[in-house]
């Protein structure tokens, strides 16, 4: 699976993809697929990959192969892939920085320090997890606080246990399934402490993760100090209200020697800063449009570093429409601008795509805001379908036809979703 | 007549959609279920009134290789009750590089005629 660094480098490429990890790899097959001839993968770890070599349990593949497989399977099944279409990867490589004109300025033990000319850039840089600093927990400062990707990867990986009794404070997927890998490897988890009034991860992975191994979940519940001189001895959690006020009086010590973090995703954007790319306030990520092309023509988007996806299967399907757009791009094949903005409405917190054009069929990702049953999802006035529910944790998708769109003619569509008993107006 | 049937509530793990399962049992036998968005949903709540399963992903400690850990599989669900002890048996084994994806790492794990799997090539360092 270590993928062999390219002899010699191209100049130019017609594609350089920043990132190998499920956005990159499915870009740059996407990039072949549209047209592009040299396409180079750039990436900083060892391997190809990205965060799938860890992810070591079973959930990803169900949309993308029809079949249900762990982390490391579908990422070799992307490499078999990277291999059959002649896909060049650099790996141990850094991308210091690019500029307008595409040129990237690249750093690795075998080329040094090297300008790279491309005709098109992917930027598929995924997201890095918030850690303690990010939300400011109160108390000392021992070793044992860590991420909980950090934590999947000693265990995974390295062969590591982190700690033996262990607390996990955040509900997202990563907590939960480091629960039950900690519960595996012999450790004792103590519980997962969630602010929110209910959980981020998928159901699922609640089933599966805690309720199968009897590990607690305290809802509405945070961390409120850490314990511990050279390492973590304890940690004080209290209930929150509705206003994530700790009510510190109603707190009470859970000792443990680990604290681990799931507490977000943050796109990992620097090089999009470099590019003065436009961003969205509420993702994080570059605003796109619906070839995934970021503010600046021949720069594309796509996985985690525009907007946190649930699943991998997710940012491949994103990932080969940017890849594609990209090697369309660099053929010298400029598609149709987009002629509609989307604006997120009612209870919908972003929508990617930013833009998209009236002619052609899109698939729209939103998040809501708050977890609602029965609820009516609306774009504009042009269309509207009945969802059974919708949570934060689970993105929600749009297949926009051109029909929808036949009879409209108007610069934006906004995207509500209203609960059906609920205040619609 | 309501001591005789017994709703029991289940949430599929099938895929992420989460299906909230209700099944109606009347003393040993499912009279029905209810509220699954697919066949895998009825199903699900079938295996896990009677004998529930699930598939173990972990790791098994290998030497020479680019990692010195290696995913595995079981490779197909076992009792669930059986996710532990062959977790324990699997901590006892030690593994030399090179592996290939999907050989097998422990034949028939603790007589369930399951057997563990590798899920990734692992070449030597």
């Amino acid at each position: 699976m270590i993928s062999a660094a390219p002899r010699h480098l191209r100049q130019p490429y017609d594609v350089v993809v920043v990132g190998a990890g499920p956005a990159g790899m499915a870009a740059a097959i996407g990039a072949k697929e549209g047209g592009a001839d040299g396409v180079l993968i750039i990436d900083r770890e060892r391997e190809a990959g990205g965060i799938l070599p860890q992810c070591i349990h079973a959930g990803f593949g169900l949309h993308h192969f029809k079949e249900e497989l762990t982390g490391p399977e579908y990422a070799q099944r992307f490499l078999g892939q990277l291999l059959t279409h002649d896909i060049e990867v650099l790996t141990d490589a850094y991308v210091l920085d690019i500029n307008p004109e595409q040129q990237l300025k690249v750093m690795s033990p075998h080329f040094g320090v090297t300008i790279l000319d491309s005709r098109a850039v992917v930027l598929a840089m995924g997201a890095r997890e918030r850690t303690r600093g990010a939300i400011r927990i109160p108390g000392q400062r021992p070793a044992g606080v860590m991420t909980a990707g950090f934590a999947q990867k000693l265990v995974n990986i390295g062969g590591y246990l982190p700690g033996k009794r262990v607390a996990i404070l955040g509900s997202g997927d990563i907590g939960l399934i480091m629960a039950r890998r900690l519960v595996l490897e012999g450790a004792e988890v103590v519980g997962v402490f969630e602010i929110m009034p209910h959980a981020n991860g998928l159901n699922r992975n609640i089933v599966q993760c805690l309720h199968d191994f009897g590990t607690p979940l305290y809802l509405s519940t945070t961390v409120a100090f850490v314990h511990g001189f050279s390492r973590v001895e304890k940690v004080t959690v209290a209930p929150v209200d509705a206003h994530f006020n700790v009510l510190a009086d109603q707190g009470w010590d859970v000792p443990c020697d680990t604290l681990l973090l799931s507490i977000g995703l943050i796109p990992e954007n620097e090089l999009s800063r470099r590019l003065r790319l436009r961003l969205d306030p509420v993702t994080g990520g570059p605003v796109v449009s619906s070839t995934m092309e970021t503010s600046r023509d021949g720069v594309f988007a796509c996985g985690n570093v525009v907007h946190i996806h649930d699943l991998a299967d997710f940012v491949s399907q994103e990932s080969f429409l940017a890849g594609r757009s990209a090697g369309a791009y660099a053929s010298g094949y400029k598609s149709l601008s987009d002629n509609i903005r989307l604006i997120p409405g009612e209870n919908v917190r972003y929508c990617v795509p930013h833009t998209i054009a009236s002619e052609r069929e899109h698939t729209v990702y939103l998040r809501v805001t708050r977890p609602m049953q029965a609820c009516n999802l609306r774009l504009g006035t042009v269309y509207q379908r009945p969802l059974r529910y919708a949570f934060p944790g689970e993105m929600v998708t749009i297949k926009v036809k051109p029909s929808f769109l036949e009879r409209f003619h108007g610069e934006a569509l906004k995207i509500d979703i209203w609960p059906r008993q609920g205040d619609e107006p | 007549m309501s001591e005789r049937y017994r709703y029991h509530h289940y949430l599929c793990i099938g895929c992420p959609l989460g299906c909230r399962l209700e099944l109606e049992a009347e003393a040993e036998d499912i009279v029905e279920v209810r509220g699954f968005a697919c066949r895998r949903g009825e199903e699900f709540a079938i295996q896990e009134h009677t004998d529930p399963r699930r598939v173990l992903t972990t790791t098994v400690r290998v030497t020479g290789g680019v990692w010195s850990r290696l995913p595995v599989k079981t490779a197909g669900a076992i009792s669930k009750g059986q996710l532990l002890p062959l977790c324990r048996a699997l901590h006892q084994l030690t593994l030399a590089a090179p592996v290939k994806l999907g050989e097998v790492v422990l034949i028939d794990a603790l007589g369930t005629g399951i057997d563990v799997v590798a899920t990734r090539d692992l070449p030597r360092a």
